[in-house]
């Protein structure tokens, strides 16, 4: 299974996404931010960074993208796409996921080991969860306080549309402690945490058992060939 | 600054040089000393331009030129053997050292200093201190990985820290993390003497092929000079001079335009940039563009190269139209790069760039000829051989004077310091509270050390070690370290003990020391006081390099860290680097397993002149510092290494600055497991008392754990190297408390309490 992998510039996390997804077992394709040509691709990851400096809004810069605007029209067909942090943000400005994403409130970046609940394990990138689990993944943001009017959030709690709740600490002061959300179809998932940063033994976050031997990430690659080897 | 803007004729030409030899120059305004601009004159046989005078005086800055510590820093390299040499690929007197680590890779790594900038204005300041030591280690053909700050801060308390604190924490936040750079350590010191002259220092290390090094040389006549990044701007003019070459004064105008201002996304395009040109093999030499931005670029490149350039300056493409040659000269705008590259490979060269949506201009050309000619328009501003601006500049050999309260200083031992061993247990929460000791998590949280997904270890954890290879596993390690209440107390040894501890540092990961870095943070070196503190630090560190068996590859020197009559403690920040043939080995600084062993190696001396426990807890400074044995270091270090290639140990922590107290505290709070520790053996022993047991800063000693199994072939190993091993306790998960015996059994979520709200609280 081929997952592309998008590279605006400014960037970061993509080379992070690409093992991810090769540690997962599917072919990770890497895409070019100004090529339309999706190289045929079977699900893609919009991975976190500064795409285009965050110039004007987090995301908003990176919405408007040849890449990005053949992504938009794929995923309303069904195709599976992932954002991850900077990702998460593309996805809200390119109005696949509602809402919007703002300065954390306590006004700092911030990188740590985050809590999550799993509240929603029937999207593609959520399969191989069971609901309610909890897992930990690092979260690292500047930007990444999810807002959304009363009636929108109502709405996506009633049809189940977040997937990840912070647990424990909420860390930008996200409504409802929002972590992540997916669309209504559960193609599109979008969250502010790294699982990328949490797939293998010794480079993820520390666990009770040992130091940096968190792979909790690796089921979110593992749940969308799961997916594609089902649909 | 420069009249002639404003000059009907426009600019000051060579021609006008010589038509009007008397005209007044702004020499002293740029920073130069009378006797500098006469040698200028020398040197050209005329007076110089303007264009020329402004090379002059910001490649002839303390800064660029390293004029007062030239003398000093030679020894670094004389004092090298050939042993010494064998994994050194690039040493000194390029832009960073480059360290052979097998396997056909090398590693750069270099640390710098921001510190002038960084008071001035914090985030601009701090975020370019990144920036700039970043684009040293691109310099070198190297993609950049990782980034470690050292930073020393004034007096917590003070209303000014917090602006600077704030500052600094975000400028490194916003840039590091834009760059997609691991912040994997560093340190965090407050001490009132750096008020009002904090330390901002940079570390990057970058990783590359042998076959893809990169030098800052023009060779070849005829291959193009090109400017590439971040268009030209008005900021950092005299960064290096007017700023970083100056003490602080009450008087005068704002110096904030010569600090630099910094855009990370240009900076993150322009590596990925460089790295493809690199790759595709269309750049004959590189150089970035720092301090003294196109003056130093071109001069350095051409004298490098033992060769000459003809620049066109209206090339250059500029944010701001109204700059003068002068100013462009002098600019030190950020995320510039300058290319040297042969005609036939220009097109690639477009080609890349414009894939990237960096611009560039062409400068001129290289020459066969040893001079440096600029043009503006068609008239010629510059002309000059490049080595009088690069590379032969003033030397000074600085006074020198044995610092009049050095004996008083020294004389005033801690041993009459009252030692209250009933207050023992108090004394250790006091000191684990205190700024200095408290958890840092606030300051690192604001890093990403996750990106690239190669960080084995990274803070709080003794030095950061990064994964090189993902196919085998081979890695570096790094850890920095100075100590400036020692340094104070005695320059030679307290250098001595900063190398002895980053070597102990990196050494705890698991990794094999191989090679030095430093910057040389000092006051005034026209204060002779301030220059024998050089003079002695750099003695010692150079001496213990050479003991150690550990070149130093490169480094920096800033001088005129000082504000009136007051200097900063001497502070030479030492990094080293270490290998590592496989990260998965990595030990980490704490704890997890319940019942295993906790060993103390090395010996424990009553040391306490100079500690934590004197200064923080008695506000005491003098007396001795710890005496430096650095044949036991080796000894430890080589048991380390030993112990963790057969697995024998599950954590390492060294004891520093707090003692062996604090060393336990921060190794149990490390996963929040506690321990049951017991002193008596120790003090029987070694013959000291409690409180030095629990806080002296005896060096070469280490706390290790190490799981039952494994007790008697860890122990053999000790006996075989020789170094003492003494069982002091053993790790308990039950509990949750540090259960010192005939101290106290401290509460783990009490401690955790104390020591992770103090910054927080403060900031």
């Amino acid at each position: 299974m081929r997952i592309g992998v998008i590279t605006y510039p400014g960037t970061l996390d993509d080379r992070d996404a690409q093992r991810a997804i090769r540690l997962a077992g599917g072919t990770p394709v890497p895409l070019w931010h100004a090529d339309d040509d999706l190289k045929k691709v079977d699900a893609v990851v919009l991975p976190g960074g500064f795409s285009y400096g965050d110039y004007l809004r987090c995301g908003a810069i990176a919405a408007k993208a040849p890449a990005t605007k053949e992504v938009i029209k794929k995923a309303q067909q069904g195709l599976p796409v992932l954002g991850i942090c900077n990702g998460f943000q593309v996805l809200v400005e390119s109005h696949l996921l509602p809402g919007g994403l703002i300065r954390n409130e306590h006004q700092h970046f911030i990188c740590r080991d985050q809590k999550l609940r799993v509240e929603n394990n029937q999207t593609d990138w959520t399969n191989l969860f069971e609901k309610d689990e909890e897992i930990i993944i690092p979260l690292k943001n500047g930007e990444g306080g999810y807002i959304a009017t009363d009636d929108t959030i109502k709405m996506l709690e009633e049809e189940n549309r977040v997937v990840f709740r912070y647990l424990e600490l909420n860390p930008n002061g996200s409504m409802n402690d929002i972590a992540g959300l997916t669309n209504e179809r559960g193609n599109v998932v979008g969250l502010m945490p790294h699982p990328e940063h949490a797939v293998e033994p010794g480079f993820g976050p520390d666990t009770a058992v040992a130091t940096r031997s968190g792979i909790d990430g690796l089921k979110f690659f593992q749940s969308a060939l799961k997916a594609l080897v089902n649909s | 600054m420069f009249k002639n803007k404003n000059q009907p004729s426009g600019v000051d030409t060579v021609e006008n040089a010589k038509s009007e030899p008397d005209k007044d120059q702004p020499w002293k305004e740029l920073g130069l000393k009378q006797d500098e601009y006469e040698s200028i004159k020398e040197i050209l046989g005329r007076r110089p331009t303007s264009s020329e005078l402004a090379m002059y005086s910001v490649m002839w800055s303390e800064h660029c030129s390293y004029k007062s510590s030239k003398i000093y820093l030679r020894q670094f390299g004389e004092k090298v053997t050939p042993e010494m040499k064998k994994h050194l690929m690039v040493g000194m007197g390029e832009n960073a050292g480059v360290v052979d680590i097998g396997e056909g890779l090398a590693v750069t790594f270099k640390v710098e200093s921001h510190n002038h900038p960084s008071y001035i204005e914090p985030f601009q300041g701090a975020a370019t201190g990144v920036g700039g030591i970043v684009r040293d280690i691109l310099s070198m053909g190297a993609r950049p990985v990782a980034v470690m700050d050292q930073l020393r801060f004034g007096a917590p308390q003070d209303p000014d820290t917090t602006r600077v604190v704030h500052g600094v924490v975000d400028g490194i936040s916003f840039y590091g993390n834009c760059l997609g750079l691991p912040n994997i350590g560093g340190e965090t010191v407050f001490d009132k003497v750096y008020q009002g002259n904090p330390l901002v220092n940079a570390l990057s290390i970058g990783a590359l092929k042998h076959e893809d090094l990169q030098l800052a040389k023009a060779t070849n006549p005829g291959d193009l000079v090109i400017l590439f990044g971040a268009r030209t701007g008005a900021d950092g003019i005299g960064g290096v001079s007017v700023l970083a070459s100056e003490t602080f004064g009450d008087e005068g105008p704002t110096k904030r335009p010569a600090v630099q201002v910094g855009d990370p996304f240009a900076e993150k395009v322009l590596i990925e940039c460089c790295l493809e040109l690199f790759h595709a093999g269309v750049v004959a030499g590189i150089q970035d563009l720092g301090g003294a931005g196109i003056s130093c670029a071109t001069s350095e490149l051409a004298s490098n190269g033992g060769k000459g350039m003809k620049i066109q300056l209206k090339n250059v493409l500029l944010r701001d139209e109204s700059l003068t040659p002068e100013e462009i000269l002098m600019s030190e705008s950020q995320e510039r790069m300058c290319a040297v590259v042969p005609k036939k490979k220009l097109k690639d060269f477009e080609k890349i760039v414009n894939k990237w949506e960096v611009e560039y201009s062409v400068l001129g050309e290289v020459i066969d000829e040893d001079r440096l000619y600029i043009d503006w328009g068609h008239e010629e501003i510059v002309n000059v051989p490049p080595r009088t601006v690069a590379h032969d500049g003033p030397v000074y050999d600085r006074p020198v004077e044995y610092p009049k309260y050095q004996d008083a200083l020294n004389a005033d031992s801690s041993s009459k310091l009252k030692r209250a061993e009933t207050e023992a247990a108090a004394q250790l929460m006091e000191l684990i509270s205190s700024p200095n000791h408290a958890d840092k998590s606030w300051i690192t949280n604001q890093y990403d050390k996750y990106v690239m997904g190669n960080t084995a270890l990274a803070m709080p954890d003794d030095g950061g070690m990064m994964r090189i290879s993902e196919e085998t596993g081979l890695g570096v390690a790094l850890a920095t370290d100075a100590n400036g209440k020692y340094c104070y107390l005695d320059p030679y040894e307290g250098a001595r003990q900063a190398l002895a501890e980053a070597y102990r540092n990196v050494a705890v990961t698991g990794a094999a020391p191989r090679a030095v870095t430093n910057c040389l943070n000092f006051g005034s070196p026209e204060n002779p006081e301030v220059m024998w503190q050089f003079k002695q630090a750099t003695a010692g560190l150079a001496d213990a390099c050479q003991e150690l068996g550990i070149p130093v590859t490169g480094g920096n020197v800033s001088f005129y860290n000082q504000t009136g009559e007051t200097a900063i403690y001497p502070t030479p920040v030492v990094g080293v680097l270490g290998v590592i043939d496989d990260v998965a080995r990595r030990v980490p600084s704490g704890w997890q397993d319940d019942g295993n062993n906790i060993y103390l190696l090395g010996t424990t001396y009553d040391e306490l002149d100079g500690s934590a426990w004197a200064k923080d807890l008695h506000n005491h400074l003098g007396g001795r510092p710890p005496k430096v044995d650095l044949q036991k270091e080796k000894e430890l270090a080589s048991l380390l290494y030993g112990a963790t290639q057969q697995g024998l140990i599950e954590a390492a922590h060294d004891v520093s600055e707090g003692g062996l107290g604090i060393a336990i505290l921060e190794a149990s709070l490390r996963f929040n497991v506690g321990a049951r520790i017991w002193l008596t053996e120790l003090m029987e022993r070694d013959g000291v008392n409690l409180t030095a047991a629990l806080f002296s800063e005896s060096q070469s000693r280490v706390i290790v754990s190490v799981g039952r199994e494994d007790d008697v072939k860890f122990q053999a190993l000790c006996e075989a190297r020789g170094v003492p091993v003494l069982r002091i306790g053993v790790t308990d998960k039950e509990n949750q408390a540090v259960d010192i015996q005939g101290v106290a059994k401290l509460d783990l979520a009490a401690i955790r309490g104390a020591w992770a709200g103090v910054l927080p609280g403060l900031y």
